[in-house]
């Protein structure tokens, strides 16, 4: 931001230390819990995920040593039932789903050129209630009470018959932390996104990026109560002695899967179309032009968010469904590799038509086509029921899944944490380090995770702890952890490059890859303020149009969080509204909620006790406040 | 389909690679409207490719879920089994109770012949799986599902379960031994018969160890007054090849092992320790050796 004061002029200056004055963050070390930011609670945010990214890292890493030869004693049965199952529902609760909310809440007000998220005290209380239950699932982990019925926890072996403990109680309990706090952050997303949109930004001039996390949230809210709701059932089955899956009394197990699965399946796509957005937001920027294709773009999307919904079943082809039944989720399944295709096909024009630069950001988007393209097509080939009988939950699941995921998620992550950190911090990351840090990812990747489809087609299930010598097995779980150690030396270079560049990278500027869009347009790191104007846009391609004498928005408040309302298609200009300011009751809310969820493991008066005390912090929330504004407080000093 | 999807694959990345690494010409940066359209008209050609390739998988896909489910015949062999934390129940129905068989973890099927299994569990989701005969098929608290298997070769074929079931799913394993028709059925009249009675003072020593021990809580020695439900049958324990469903081979050895110790063999397992003296111990496996 200094950086950029000196170019200023007189009004320009003004304007800047008015906006400063009303949008900085508080100091000090109390009032650091009052932050509402979106700059502030993303960055938080992102962090927090990356820090549970690692930790669910080493419990990977623990399970590969434990397999890398038969009949090791490192971890016993009961222990590895617990990492695999931390290792799971950290990745996919903790890390996977939260760390692309978080690059949303940090990216999108300031991609669609406004001061702020839409709610941003609902913003502070998604992040501190995904805290808490990430700290209360590694407290309990550490204190040997870590769930232990895998990461989808199936009824009745997570019931209270066979689970007995306080173990998978935890586990339900974190699913409502991380679900409520994934539907707040969606409910803030879909709101700016169609409210405080820049003039001129209509609904077919939104980024991709953004389009991507609008369909997301979406699939959030329809995916996210489903399996609120399931677990709910399991945790009154277990916590006051209800049957909703107790076959005995009535209740049916695969009740479980159907409501867990159709939350299960949207979620990988949850985490994957936020990635298709990064990428397509890379691959513009360093091809040098639009991405071809923008409304079968935006089309693919939907259709991928829509369809995500209709294949659930496909976890559960072994469980006696009826056969026609099945072959629907076949072909819902085999229908969804039409959006991915569609869109890897005009990636690949783009690039085509375009002058690729092979920075970082895009040599882990390549990595992505081809590791996700290999897990797609062993996709295709699960959806087939013949083909699923033999090799679902086997190892060559776990291959698949971990194709899909970690290229389909994590390499465009990485490539979009090379491609905006110098946004966020102000530097750019080590090309030299990237490169490394690129090559090992993506060998150890392969190393590990190739392997394993063959070991499934040799009949190795998942979920064992161990195996016993005259399996065959032997070698390929051996190459599999020495993949594995590549993968985290990978990690480890990636984590040297963030904290060294972060205080001496190069600086950056604030458009260091000439790309398009709007954050682009401000300083790096953004004032607190985002913007010194609030943009207007001319073009799909905001900055790329842009011309010296571009128009911006002007009679705005700047001495009150004002941001312009826009209408939802077309972006006009609709009316000006005030933002809620730092606030220390999220804090507060959140607290009351913790109590009542980790609360509710022991006793269901918690329950009670815990509305009781979110009564008080929402009455404190919502509590109205008058500040005076500059005009008044001129006028109260001309008053006699 | 391998193939096909490796054929995909190396198209895909060969058109990436070449659109990142071509040679470009100088100085032209705007592509003309006539190459976007080409270039349109390649990604539509791609996805109508990929939807057709798909439509194929679907057929086939189809085609061999019919074919495979078409094995039913109106005289199949029908055997029961029962998931257990970590062992498999297996009953041979018949309409007579004499003809009747229990065992555990160790099918015997006649080759050639259909055999319908009718799948449930006692407690927790398990999952029957043998490669080598058919795929999975979920054992589920409250349902019976089916599964039709047929062997046309005689063998050993080394099942495992496949649904994460707590402790010991690494270690609940089973075994289907096809078989001739006639040796199939001189197998299934031994097993119909009660246990024999002990032949010499050892192998009576051992039965009273058993019977006076805590083994009768969960164990059945059909002949014997030991009758619970709650563990594996071992009225013919001595015919089987395996111990502690597919764990161990059934060596006297082992078998010492498993009723001093069997949590050190499996932890988490529900049998538990014996402490039994050095004679009580020899006179109970020269009884269970015995039962074959």
């Amino acid at each position: 931001m200094a950086d950029d004061t000196h170019l200023m002029d007189a009004s320009e200056l003004h304007e800047h230390s008015l906006l400063e004055q009303t949008w900085q963050p508080p100091r000090g070390f109390f009032r650091w819990f009052t932050h509402v930011h979106h700059q502030s609670i993303g960055k938080r945010y992102i962090i927090t995920a990356f820090v549970f990214f690692f930790l669910g890292g080493i419990l990977a890493l623990l399970m590969r040593l434990q397999l890398a030869r038969p009949e090791q004693t490192l971890l016993g049965p009961d222990l590895y039932n617990q990492v695999f199952t931390m290792h799971g529902s950290t990745m996919m609760f903790l890390f996977a789903v939260p760390v692309m909310e978080a690059m949303g809440v940090y990216l999108i007000p300031l991609m669609i050129g406004t001061r702020n998220i839409v709610f941003p005290r609902l913003n502070a209380f998604s992040y501190w209630i995904y805290l808490f239950g990430g700290i209360a699932l590694y407290v309990l982990f550490v204190l040997n009470i870590g769930p232990d019925a895998g990461w989808t926890s199936y009824v009745p072996l997570a019931g209270p018959d066979y689970s007995p403990g306080k173990r998978v109680d935890i586990w339900q309990q974190l699913i409502n932390f991380t679900e409520l706090s994934a539907l707040a952050a969606s409910v803030e997303l879909i709101v700016t996104i169609f409210k405080l949109r820049a003039p001129g930004m209509s609904l077919n001039r939104l980024p991709l990026y953004v389009w991507s996390m609008l369909v997301v949230s979406f699939m959030v809210i329809f995916a996210m109560p489903a399996v609120m709701m399931t677990s709910l059932f399991a945790t009154l089955d277990r916590l006051v002695g209800t049957h909703f899956f107790n076959p005995a009394e009535g209740g049916d197990v695969l009740l479980w899967q159907h409501l867990f699965w159709f939350f299960g399946h949207p979620e990988v796509y949850i985490i994957f179309i936020p990635a298709l957005g990064m990428v397509s937001s890379i691959v513009q920027t360093f091809s040098g032009r639009p991405v071809f294709g923008y409304t079968a773009m935006v089309l693919s999307l939907i259709a991928t968010g829509f369809i995500g919904f209709g294949l659930w079943v496909h976890h559960m082809f072994a469980t006696g469904l009826p056969q026609l039944g099945l072959s629907f989720f076949t072909a819902a399944s085999m229908m969804i590799a039409i959006p991915s295709g569609i869109q890897i096909f005009c990636w690949i024009a783009t690039l085509w038509h375009g002058r690729p630069r092979l920075h970082t950001p895009l040599l882990f988007v390549l990595g992505f086509v081809c590791i996700f393209v290999l897990g797609g097509l062993t996709g295709v080939m699960l959806a087939s029921v013949p083909l699923d009988l033999q090799v679902h939950d086997t190892y060559f699941v776990v291959a698949h899944f971990h194709y899909v995921l970690i290229g389909g998620a994590l390499f465009p992550l990485f490539g979009a944490i090379y491609y905006w950190f110098p946004k966020i911090t102000g530097r750019l990351l080590s090309e030299r380090a990237g490169t490394w840090n690129f090559w090992l990812m993506f060998l150890g990747f392969n190393l590990t995770f190739f392997p394993m489809h063959q070991l499934g087609l040799q009949g190795m299930p998942r979920r064992i702890y161990t195996y016993l010598p005259d399996m065959g097995w032997s070698t390929l779980n051996l190459l599999a952890t020495a993949g594995g150690i590549i993968l985290t030396c990978g990690v480890l270079v990636f984590l040297g490059n963030v904290l060294w560049s972060r205080r001496h990278g190069q600086r950056a500027g604030s458009n260091p890859w000439d790309a398009d869009t709007l954050e682009w347009g401000t300083s790096s790191p953004p004032p607190s303020y985002n913007f010194l104007y609030l943009p207007v846009v001319h073009g799909r391609e905001a900055l790329w149009a842009h011309t010296a004498e571009a128009p911006v928005v002007t009679g705005l408040h700047s001495d009150r969080r004002e941001v312009l309302v826009t209408r939802v298609l077309d972006a006009e200009p609709d009316h000006r509204t005030e933002l809620p300011g730092p606030s220390i009751w999220p804090l507060a809310l959140a607290t009351a909620v913790t109590s009542g969820f980790i609360g509710s493991v022991f006793t269901p008066k918690a329950v009670p006790v815990s509305a009781l005390l979110s009564f008080f912090a929402l009455i404190g929330w919502g509590w109205p406040y008058w500040k005076k504004t500059e005009q008044e407080q001129l006028a109260a000093e001309q008053q006699p | 389909m391998l193939w096909v999807c490796t054929v995909i694959f190396v198209l895909v990345m060969g058109f990436l690679l070449y659109a990142v690494f071509r040679p470009r010409p100088q100085g032209q940066t705007v592509t003309a409207p006539q190459t976007e359209r080409r270039t349109a008209r390649a990604v539509v050609a791609a996805v109508v490719i990929t939807g057709l390739v798909l439509f194929v998988f679907l057929v086939a896909d189809f085609w061999t879920d019919r074919a495979l489910a078409a094995l039913s015949t109106s005289q199949p062999l029908k055997i029961k089994v029962t998931g257990h934390q970590w062992w498999w129940d297996v009953e041979y129905e018949a309409t007579v109770p004499s003809q009747m068989v229990t065992t555990a973890n160790e099918l015997h099927i006649p080759v050639g012949r259909p055999v319908l299994l009718e799948l449930t569990s006692h407690d927790v989701i398990h999952s029957f799986w043998v490669p080598n005969l058919h795929g999975k098929k979920d054992l589920i608290p409250g349902y019976v599902t089916t599964l039709w298997i047929q062997a046309d070769q005689p063998g050993v074929f080394r099942g495992q379960c496949a649904e994460f079931c707590g402790h010991q799913h690494a270690h609940m394993a089973l075994l289907v031994i096809a078989e001739p028709p006639e040796a199939f059925a001189a197998w299934r009249e031994a097993q119909q018969h009660p246990a024999g009675a002990p032949s010499d003072a050892l192998q009576q020593r051992g039965q009273e160890v058993f019977l006076s021990s805590a083994c009768v809580l969960c164990h059945t020695i059909r002949g014997t007054p030991a009758g619970a439900k709650a563990a594996p049958d071992l009225t013919h324990l001595a015919s089987r090849q395996m111990l502690a469903a597919g764990t161990l081979y059934n060596t006297p050895g082992h078998l010492a092992g498993w009723i001093v110790d069997a949590q050190q063999l499996k932890p988490g397992n529900k049998m538990p320790p014996n402490s039994l003296t050095g004679s009580d111990l020899q006179a109970l496996l020269a009884y269970l050796t015995s039962l074959k």
